[in-house]
């Protein structure tokens, strides 16, 4: 589906030159490191000891039957961590073992990229710096104090609007001022090439054994139906790798309406947006008409970023995915549902993607596979607040 | 229409003298009225080309104090066609060269085509993209920057290998910006042995293109010492930092301060 950089007219790399060294050193060479056997070793042996891998593919009797068709849910919540994220960053920091760097840095929104990096670098005994927009420090204070506990440094980005994307550009500055030393750990598959598609590589891990387990579970290795939330859309990249090209597969792609996509207060890209550059990449992104890049809202923390990777700017213009955007209220209710059926409390990100069933019908013998890329607790005091559940 | 001037004030300028002064500043900082009245003091102050930033949003290769002049100048409501509706006429007034620094991005959405249609009919010489890289400027819009003879200014930095600088020297045109240090803009202090080692061998490759040099330029001694390698210097966060605290009236006592001659 790649091919030079670009998926279709999205990706490609628009950076400045100060940033051509680490990009081309990691082009160059992230295909061989990937491909070798001393990295497939110990990244496999990772996932397996380390980050609790292959996870549970679950069929959830319970809401399979209330919906009316079988669901299968990929358990990533239950990774440590407590989300698909550390697949991705401890994939990059051996890669960055690898290219001789010593030094780690990473962008974080909700705070889950940074916890996940954290981990790793802590794990590897590398200095590790995060950068988290100065709000978002304040909005996600128990990530924030498990960063620092695992020995990173949490740094608030004070420029612009104070959020992820800010956060993001504070990252690629510390690159440019240390080009040599660091790898840069972006989160999602977002960014200049080659990142979209290491981190999607990475992150396919979810799709490999999905085929295997649903083989063994349905008798057959694909299902009817994917559906993953897309914020950058790590955890859906992972979820479709390896099946792209299969078109007995529908691909559904589940964004944040916010409070609607008719308020200024949404984060639904594919709805709201058009093609431009954000944070290296040619892509769709949320931007008013000179260009400048707007602010984005959800409820969810991991879902507010004002674009979407190059890959699912590619399979919405393309039609191979369909995206249905889910408001705050929406998801909220989808998680508190999840929660009573199935005895499973989701990630609130994780929440938009259940709440599809009142937008789209399927049959009884339609075969659903959800990722459940994160668990819930992270997100306890906004479920609380919300739904009031303490009184 | 397009302006059918027959000299290229960036390439007359440098052919003409040494010790070139650049100055960049952010449209519609600190005022949003305040952008025709920079360049009339920065002309009037004698400095040899003007670099007229256009705020953006994520201006990811610039440092604090230009994000935080270009967040200010988007509060005030500049935009693209403001910027342009304020340059209208300038060339009436000026001779000096001028170019405009921006974001991909905000270039994009006005229409690459209409941008440099527009530049040159108000009579930019040049264009700094920090973020389109050479690559795809060369395959899909070389062409049409050329035909509204427009410079498309490249950055190098320490860390750009001598074959890529060779690249770069051959497809893009009115100078080279040589970025002093790994950095981004207003982050470097002073120059030492790396630094002019890394001037002297830009110096030694005979480019096609002259070299300016840019970031961590601030006062006279750092301006004088890469004049020595360079075709000149470039200064924005200083001069930002200067709009800041003295505001736009006393433009003339900067440039007094960083000539040396």
């Amino acid at each position: 589906m790649i091919k030079d950089g670009y998926y279709g007219e999205f990706g490609g790399a628009y950076i400045p030159e100060m940033l051509y060294p680490p990009v081309e050193e990691l082009r160059l060479n992230y295909e061989k490191i990937l491909a070798s056997k001393s990295f497939q070793n110990e990244f496999q042996e990772l996932l397996k000891s380390y980050v609790g891998r292959p996870t549970p593919l679950y069929f959830a009797k319970n809401l399979s039957k209330k919906i009316g068709c079988k669901i299968y849910l990929k358990r990533e919540d239950l990774c440590h961590t407590g989300a698909h994220k550390i697949n991705n960053t401890v994939g990059q920091i051996l890669i960055a073992k690898h290219l001789g760097k010593n030094r780690i840095i990473a962008e974080t929104g909700a705070g889950q990229h940074g916890v996940a990096t954290a981990t790793a670098c802590a794990l590897m005994g590398m200095e590790c710096l995060v950068y988290m927009g100065e709000k978002d420090i304040k909005r996600q204070a128990p990530n924030v104090s498990r960063m620092k506990m695992l020995g990173a440094k949490v740094v608030p980005a004070t420029s612009g609007s104070k959020t992820l994307k800010d956060a993001t550009n504070e990252a690629i500055r510390d690159w440019i001022n240390n080009p040599e030393s660091t790898h840069y750990i972006i989160g999602s598959v977002v960014g200049p090439h080659p990142y979209p598609d290491l981190v999607a590589q990475l992150q396919s891990v979810i799709s490999k054994e999905v085929k295997k387990q649903l083989k063994e579970l349905e008798g057959r290795d694909y299902p009817d139906y994917l559906v993953a939330c897309v914020g950058g859309g790590s955890n859906a990249a992972g979820l479709y790798y390896d099946y792209l090209e299969d078109e007995r597969t529908k691909i559904i792609a589940v964004e944040a309406a916010g409070k609607g996509i008719l308020t200024s207060e949404s984060a639904a890209t594919t709805q709201l947006g058009n093609v431009g550059i954000i944070h290296g990449s040619k892509t769709l992104l949320m931007q008013n008409k000179d260009g400048q890049i707007t602010e984005p809202y959800s409820i969810s923390a991991g879902l507010d970023y004002p674009g979407i990777g190059p890959m699912h700017a590619h399979l919405f213009t393309s039609q191979r995915a369909e995206f249905i955007s889910i408001d705050d209220h929406e998801a909220m209710q989808a998680g508190l549902a999840l929660s009573k059926t199935e005895g499973i409390i989701p990630a609130i990100e994780t929440s938009h993607a259940f709440a599809i069933f009142k937008h789209k019908d399927f049959q009884p013998e339609d075969v659903l596979v959800f990722n459940l890329s994160g668990r819930g607790d992270k997100d306890l005091a906004t479920y609380i607040d919300y739904f009031k559940l303490e009184e | 229409m397009i302006d059918q001037k027959i000299k290229n004030r960036i390439e007359e300028k440098i052919a003409s003298k040494d010790n070139l002064l650049n100055i960049y500043f952010t449209a519609g900082f600190p005022g949003i009225e305040d952008t025709r009245k920079v360049i009339t003091n920065l002309v009037n102050s004698g400095v040899d080309m003007i670099e007229i930033g256009l705020p953006y949003s994520d201006p990811i290769a610039d440092g604090e104090v230009i994000q935080k002049s270009s967040t200010q100048a988007l509060r005030n409501g500049m935009n693209t066609s403001l910027l342009f509706q304020q340059l209208e006429g300038v060339r009436d007034e000026v001779d000096v060269p001028f170019i405009i620094m921006g974001y991909f991005n905000a270039m994009l959405q006005y229409g690459i085509e209409e941008f440099c249609q527009k530049c040159n009919s108000i009579g930019i010489d040049g264009i700094i993209m920090p973020d389109l890289p050479i690559e795809t400027y060369e395959n899909e819009y070389k062409t049409i920057f050329e035909k509204y003879q427009l410079n498309f200014i490249c950055l190098i930095t320490p860390q750009t290998s001598t074959e890529r600088i060779k690249k770069i020297d051959s497809v893009s045109s009115g100078f080279i910006y040589a970025v002093s240090s790994a950095s981004t803009t207003g982050k470097t202090d002073g120059f030492g042995s790396e630094q002019i080692n890394y001037f002297k061998r830009i110096q030694s490759m005979n480019l096609k293109n002259k070299c300016m040099v840019g970031f961590g330029i601030k006062d006279q001694q750092s301006f004088s010492q890469v004049c020595q390698y360079a075709k000149g210097g470039i200064i924005g966060s200083a001069f930002i930092k200067f709009l800041e605290e003295n505001g736009v009236d006393r433009t003339d006592e900067f440039v007094k301060n960083i000539r040396f001659e």
